[in-house]
């Protein structure tokens, strides 16, 4: 599954004129936009490490870590069994563990694994919930971060998340530009 | 390619010629003769491999030698102080061990727990173990006794 930058996306991004693929007002078009964007948000790469409550998953079909790992208080596990205890600054194939500096789990109240494309995109615009970000942080956030980058360089046996990030933030970043509508379910 | 590399492994600086994406594993096993730590699968699940680095517990078969740089390494022939030493004595009386293979592990893991919480409860020993297999399943006597040491501790 590839991110569609360029094509319906592309055709999304352009505000000019009226093609087949063009959503009937803006809300929908920036609703279109947001859907597209979820196909990141949905990604196991992305969502393994945003779990409802305390514990990761793994691999692409998202099953529960092994071994049994917990968040702890700031998302990198407890000091006697931190994330770092396995997972170092990089991708390691021969151990086949995935790796990067600040590796951790995103904030519980950022869980996303179990919740509608609509729940997402909520919690996201909510900067009691995204960690005080407006939307241009937000954006820079999804388009910069190298935890969030990883998603694309996952390292040997991952199915990296689709698009690249540059694609991404493009496509964060006009739906911000159409109002940040967010999916009703 | 193999290149010098220096290691400082239980207070030494050793010099050795090893590939940096060798994990640090083979490293202490192959070219140091240090063989207490053990491989147990080579992906980070099973524990066997457990080693300090800078302090902190790390799967030694998931970092490679390049990643190490100058930080202090600690296997199991160089683990001490109070905790180690606590560590040691509770798992003589309570006999932990049963074929032994993994206990290396557990004692550094076990260790390192103890450095961050003195006095751990049951979910605590748990969540610190969990990364740690023991296929003789002795995880009862392991928890038994990590409570030992710790009350050891605390009477100084």
């Amino acid at each position: 599954m590839r991110l569609l930058v360029p094509s319906i996306a592309l055709a999304l991004l352009a505000a000019t004129a009226v093609t087949v693929a063009q959503p009937a007002n803006d809300a929908a078009r920036s609703v279109a936009l947001f859907r597209e964007a979820g196909k990141v948000f949905e990604s196991p790469r992305c969502l393994n490490c945003h779990p409802v409550g305390d514990r990761p998953t793994q691999t692409d079909s998202m099953r529960p870590h092994v071994p049994l790992v917990v968040r702890g208080t700031a998302g990198n596990g407890p000091p006697s069994l931190p994330c770092s205890t396995c997972h170092h600054a990089a991708n390691y194939d021969a151990a086949n563990v995935p790796g990067h500096p600040g590796w951790r789990l995103a904030p519980e109240s950022m869980g996303w694994q179990g919740r509608s494309l609509g729940e997402i995109c909520r919690q996201l615009k909510d900067p009691a919930l995204n960690g005080g970000r407006d939307l241009p942080a937000l954006l820079k956030h999804v388009s910069e971060d190298g935890l969030v980058g990883w998603a694309w360089s996952p390292g040997m046996g991952r199915t990296p998340a689709p698009g690249t990030q540059a694609e991404f933030g493009k496509v964060v970043g006009a739906w911000i530009d159409s109002g940040a509508h967010c999916p009703g379910d | 390619m193999a290149g010098l590399t220096t290691l400082n492994v239980n207070g030494k600086a050793l010099t050795l010629e090893i590939d940096g994406d060798t994990p640090l594993l083979w490293a202490l096993r192959d070219h140091l003769k240090l063989t207490g730590t053990k491989f147990g699968c080579g992906a980070a699940y099973f524990g066997a491999c457990t080693v300090f680095v800078a302090g902190s517990p790390v799967r030694s078969c998931s970092m490679p030698v390049s990643e190490v740089g100058a930080a202090e390494i600690t296997t199991i022939e160089g683990v001490s102080g109070r905790e180690a030493a606590a560590v040691q004595r509770a798992w003589i009386a309570r006999d932990v061990p049963q074929c032994g293979y993994c206990q290396s592990g557990q004692i550094m893991s076990a260790v390192a727990l103890l450095k961050a919480k003195p006095m751990p409860n049951d979910a605590d020993v748990d969540e610190a173990m969990n990364g740690n297999l023991c296929r003789c399943a002795t995880y009862q006597r392991i928890r038994d006794a990590i409570h030992e040491a710790a009350r050891d501790l605390q009477r100084g």
